[in-house]
């Protein structure tokens, strides 16, 4: 499923100082029901935004006005857990298209960049950083650089560069995927099945 | 020539080819599909206009979404019947083998695989579903994909992945009273927490795991994922090949004969290099249970809640956690009262763990405040618990048998634990939530879970054996 190219993306950012934010938590289980793939931004978070009957609860901070935008920042090892891409899609559809935390889980990590959501690995230094400047101003915005792999605080001019793999960034910045690359290299592979049991 | 670990050896020959600054295309000999992870996968080739390109490697079983009651009636809720449905109907369209709700070899996907011979040494294997790191019990690289890695196996038979680092975790020594796999792999993960092993592959040596059946073996691989690995694997050997021998898709003949001599050359060369090695002495463990909210949170049974200033997790992140579940640092987690008692799981639901559930509650009965759900892996599993006696043993003992399926693990079916209530679980992760919204889970073996079932709070096995 085709995405849209990621470069540079620029945006005030929604805070989630937490470690360990497993996947069950981004979307319990109870929402995987469906056989396409809409509305699962409706139910990010679910449980940690909405009550029992359904409000919301406003200590939550995607519930909180103050904070918007296309970033996500989150404590260490952020989603843990189940390999449900359901979560990844679920961040995506609800509008953020970065997640900055200073380690992710590896599928998770794997399932946003197939889905074009970039996972930026920042220093727990830097982390802590972006976190007092949103802290202090909840506007701040964070500069997300993929073709020169670095993510800047706009306000202080701090930066930090991030690892990509050379193929995944050329996928992300052309909105590419993993199956266009095989779909190239089908006979090969069935030269190499027949070597297989 | 250099000398390879048992990964290596695996992974090197699945290798279709190594991107430059890229992952490795690596093939997949064997692809298990549900009805959860699978139906916007059958979508995407749809919109591309592409077919499964080796549909025969492929296998389909309906197993989290499932009812573990009146299997034979249709399913109420809408929503799950449509998956099921889609399941069955892309199964059907591709030539992929189905094992449907009712089918004899229906069940849970990382049960079924192993008990019908699918999963075999030397292979690669994958599921859209994390715990497939079971399979590696085998000696097999078997690890969860998202969907569009699903996608990518039904069109191409590869995956595109970073070769992960090597890590190989030791265990010496002989296990104490009570000490089952469940209890040596929550040790392992609460030594090193839920995180410790993030960006590695594991590799369980030593004569702990030597000593170990397949199903104690396949325990442990499942809970690989639970410390952040992306799969563990232990070399095969005489135990593993007594068990594929005979099973219905291992090999027969003189290929059985030829493939147990490539089996056998599946270990990992003395002298080849980890880059990480943690050893641990069997005699330190005892029965495990966790307090907190993830996998790591967990100590030995006679232990108290740990500090806060001892833990590996950030202060409010444990915080938080303890907050959760209602307990308080440095409690003994001796005598407190449960709730729910779940045996079942791709983790605990094989016929081992009923037989070591039925040795604690043997002439004993359900304690009043106790709801147990007793949930076999596969109707294989509920077919030898009836055969061997046990589920009479149950029945005495005032329990009752479900159905197969994932049930409480994950609770998408109607297998929920009310809000506030206190499980003890069998099953793999205590998330908040994971057993229902607001549910509280203690992880343990099988044998804690009996014991909790027969005196209605958190009691240490041993006292029984």
């Amino acid at each position: 499923m085709a995405y849209d190219s990621f470069n540079i993306l620029t945006s005030s950012c929604v805070p989630l100082p937490l470690e360990n934010v497993d996947t069950d938590q981004i979307i319990p289980a109870r929402f995987l029901k469906a056989t396409k793939r809409e509305g699962f931004g409706d139910n990010l978070f679910r449980d940690w935004r909405y009550n029992g009957d359904d409000t919301p609860k406003t200590d939550f901070v995607l519930n909180n006005p103050t904070y918007s935008g296309k970033i996500l920042v989150a404590g260490r090892n952020f989603g843990s857990g189940s390999s449900r891409e359901h979560a990844a899609w679920a961040i995506y559809d609800y509008g953020f298209r970065c997640v900055i935390s200073s380690f992710f889980a590896d599928i998770f990590k794997g399932n946003s960049l197939n889905i074009g959501i970039l996972p930026v690995t920042v220093s727990p230094e830097f982390l802590d950083k972006i976190f007092r400047c949103i802290e202090s101003d909840p506007k701040t915005e964070v500069i997300v650089d993929l073709p020169n792999q670095k993510v800047t605080i706009a306000a202080t001019g701090e930066s930090e560069s991030f690892d990509i793999n050379g193929y995944k960034k050329h996928n992300m910045t052309n909105g590419f995927d993993d199956i266009d690359y095989l779909q190239s290299m089908k006979a090969e592979i069935a030269e190499f099945e027949k070597t297989r049991i | 020539m250099s000398k390879k670990t048992l990964f290596d050896k695996v992974w090197d020959a699945h290798m279709v080819k190594h991107i430059e600054d890229g992952p490795d295309v690596l093939f997949i000999d064997r692809h298990f599909i549900h009805e959860v992870t699978s139906p916007v996968a059958f979508l995407g080739l749809e919109s591309r206009g592409i077919g499964v390109l080796f549909p025969e490697r492929t296998f389909a079983t309906a197993d989290h979404n499932t009812p573990t009651i009146n299997q034979h009636l249709p399913v109420e809720d809408p929503l799950s019947a449509n998956q099921l449905k889609a399941l069955e109907t892309n199964s059907g369209k591709y030539g992929i083998s189905h094992w449907g709700l009712g089918n004899p070899k229906n069940g849970i996907v990382h049960v079924v695989g192993p008990e019908n011979g699918i999963t075999q040494p030397g292979m690669t294997i994958v599921c859209g579903d994390s715990h497939t790191s079971t399979h590696g019990a085998f000696g097999a690289i078997a690890f969860g994909i998202g969907t569009s890695e699903v996608e990518m196996v039904l069109a191409s038979q590869c995956i595109m992945q970073p070769k992960p680092k090597r890590m190989r975790i030791n265990v010496n020594g002989k296990l104490g009273k009570a000490v089952t796999p469940k209890d040596v792999t929550l040790y392992i993960i609460s030594q090193i927490s839920a995180s410790g092993a993030t960006g590695y592959f594991a590799e369980y040596a030593g004569d702990v795991f030597e000593n170990m059946t397949m199903e104690g073996r396949m325990t442990v691989c499942n809970m690989s994922i639970e410390m952040g690995a992306r799969g563990g694997m232990i070399a095969p050997d005489e135990t593993t090949f007594a068990f594929l021998e005979g099973r219905e898709q291992s090999p027969k003949g003189e290929e059985w004969t030829r493939q147990v001599a490539y089996w056998k050359t599946l270990k990992t060369d003395e002298g080849a290099e980890f880059d990480l090695e943690l050893t641990y002495d069997a005699a330190d463990i005892e029965p495990q249970i966790t307090y907190g909210t993830n996998p790591g949170l967990g100590t030995g049974i006679s232990r108290n809640i740990p500090k806060a200033s001892d833990v590996k997790d950030g202060e409010a992140s444990y915080k938080k956690s303890l907050a959760y579940m209602g307990f308080n640092e440095g409690e003994s987690m001796i005598g407190k009262e449960v709730d729910y008692v779940f045996l079942g799981s791709c983790t605990n639901g094989r016929i081992e763990d009923f037989r070591a559930f039925a040795s604690i509650v043997k002439g004993r009965k359900k304690a009043d405040n106790i709801t147990a759900w007793l949930v076999p892996g596969s109707h294989i599993v509920e077919a030898q618990i009836k055969e061997e006696g046990i589920l009479d043993i149950l029945t005495e003992a005032g329990f009752a048998l479900r159905q197969p399926g994932c049930s409480a693990c994950l609770a998408m079916n109607d297998d929920k634990v009310p809000a506030g209530k206190l499980a003890v679980s069998t099953s793999n992760r205590n998330f908040e939530g994971r057993q229902g919204p607001n549910s509280k889970t203690l992880l343990a073996s099988p044998l804690v879970a009996a014991a909790a079932a027969v005196t209605g709070k958190v009691t240490d096995p041993r006292v029984f054996l």
